[in-house]
């Protein structure tokens, strides 16, 4: 990789895009290993994950952007694809959690059964 | 910076793929451990991305493309065994 | 002479189809364009009997705006929901609530339900098409009532409006 003759700012602006979805996505994984019960668990990587690797994939597209001639929009279908299916896939194991009759925690509310 | 910025970022994605792997050993049930997998392949294709950035490829980006195809389809179809394909139904 | 609607049965995806290669092929020359334009007519007359109804999009650009407040919110939402993942899990009270649907578009409701899913500690677990019910499990649960109001306001009212 070269970051010659490449505006500090961009260079800035990179950097702190990749941090910010590493750190995010960190925490998702972190949520997935720690909280108590499946349902629970199902709100870590759904969210967070799917925004901290869209934020790497921002990154990468200004680099390449910059590093090639023209624009180098191919990450975005990358970031667009896990944003259409981050909720499908999470709605369909939810389905299948609530199939599986899982236990959720005993302070949650409304529980659909017992 | 980026040179600087690059290695961390993998390394903390990294961090988040074993804790997934920690979720993936320890399940408790199936759901858990496809969710794992799921985690995993989104934390994979982060790691390609930063790879062919660190390797000033360019064109990794086929594959982590591929890996997010083949992590849903397979995400889903295993949600969908578990809901149609249970024994005791 | 068929109508135009026989050859082109559903003209925005038609676009999304050829916009979608244009940024595969990451080119824009005109040898691309052309191919994309093809592919964006010869895949919907060929798919278009093995697809369900077609969802009729009324006003394409509230559309647009409504997928811009949906990228804010979901950067909004991230921030909150990993508060509340790094604070102690024992403060959390999750919950399921149920949301009466009032869209009767599949295509409205699925776009309600992934926007459910990536925003504020919400997940979509159920969706039941005869009581047009969605069970959704929140994270932090603090006032049931507030939330749904919430989404009704933020989300459903203005895909009413796009899906008519």
């Amino acid at each position: 990789m070269t970051t010659t003759g490449m505006p500090w700012l961009l260079e800035l602006l990179i950097a702190v895009f990749l941090l910010f979805g590493a750190v995010v996505a960190l925490i998702g994984s972190y949520g997935l290993a720690k909280l108590p019960d499946f349902y629970m668990r199902l709100h870590g990587p759904t969210k967070a994950s799917t925004l901290g690797v869209g934020c790497v994939l921002i990154g990468s597209l200004l680099y390449f952007t910059h590093q090639q001639e023209g624009v180098s929009v191919q990450e975005s279908l990358v970031t667009l694809f896990l944003f259409a299916t981050a909720p499908a896939s999470a709605h369909m194991l939810a389905k299948a959690a609530l199939h599986r009759r899982l236990k959720a925690v005993e302070r949650t509310r409304n529980k659909p059964f017992d | 910076m980026i040179a600087l910025v690059i290695p961390v970022a993998m390394a903390l994605f990294s961090l988040g793929a074993l804790m997934n792997l920690y979720r993936l050993v320890i399940g408790p049930d199936l759901t858990d451990r496809i969710l794992a997998l799921d985690t995993l392949m989104i934390n994979t294709i982060a790691l390609i991305v930063l790879a062919d950035i660190w390797m000033g490829i360019g064109f990794l980006f086929e594959a982590a493309l591929l890996i997010a195809l083949m992590g849903f389809v397979s995400t889903v179809a295993m949600s969908k065994y578990l809901l149609r394909g249970d024994v005791i139904e | 002479m068929k109508p135009l609607a026989f050859w082109i049965p559903r003209p925005l995806f038609s676009v999304f189809l050829a916009v979608l290669w244009l940024l595969m092929a990451n080119s824009f020359s005109p040898g691309h364009i052309l191919l994309g334009a093809v592919l964006g007519i010869a895949i919907p007359f060929l798919t278009h009997p093995f697809w369900p109804e077609q969802a009729r999009v009324r006003r394409p650009l509230p559309l647009l705006k409504y997928f811009l407040v949906l990228l804010v919110d979901i950067f909004r939402s991230n921030l909150i929901v990993a508060g509340r993942i790094l604070g102690p899990s024992r403060k959390l009270s999750p919950g399921f609530f149920t949301f009466p649907l009032e869209l009767d578009d599949d295509f409205a409701i699925t776009i309600l339900a992934s926007t459910i899913s990536l925003t504020p500690g919400t997940v979509s677990a159920h969706y039941d098409a005869e009581q047009g019910i969605l069970l959704i499990h929140a994270l932090h649960l603090e006032d049931e009532a507030d939330t749904i109001a919430d989404i009704k306001e933020r989300y459903e009212r203005p895909l009413k409006e796009i899906f008519r």
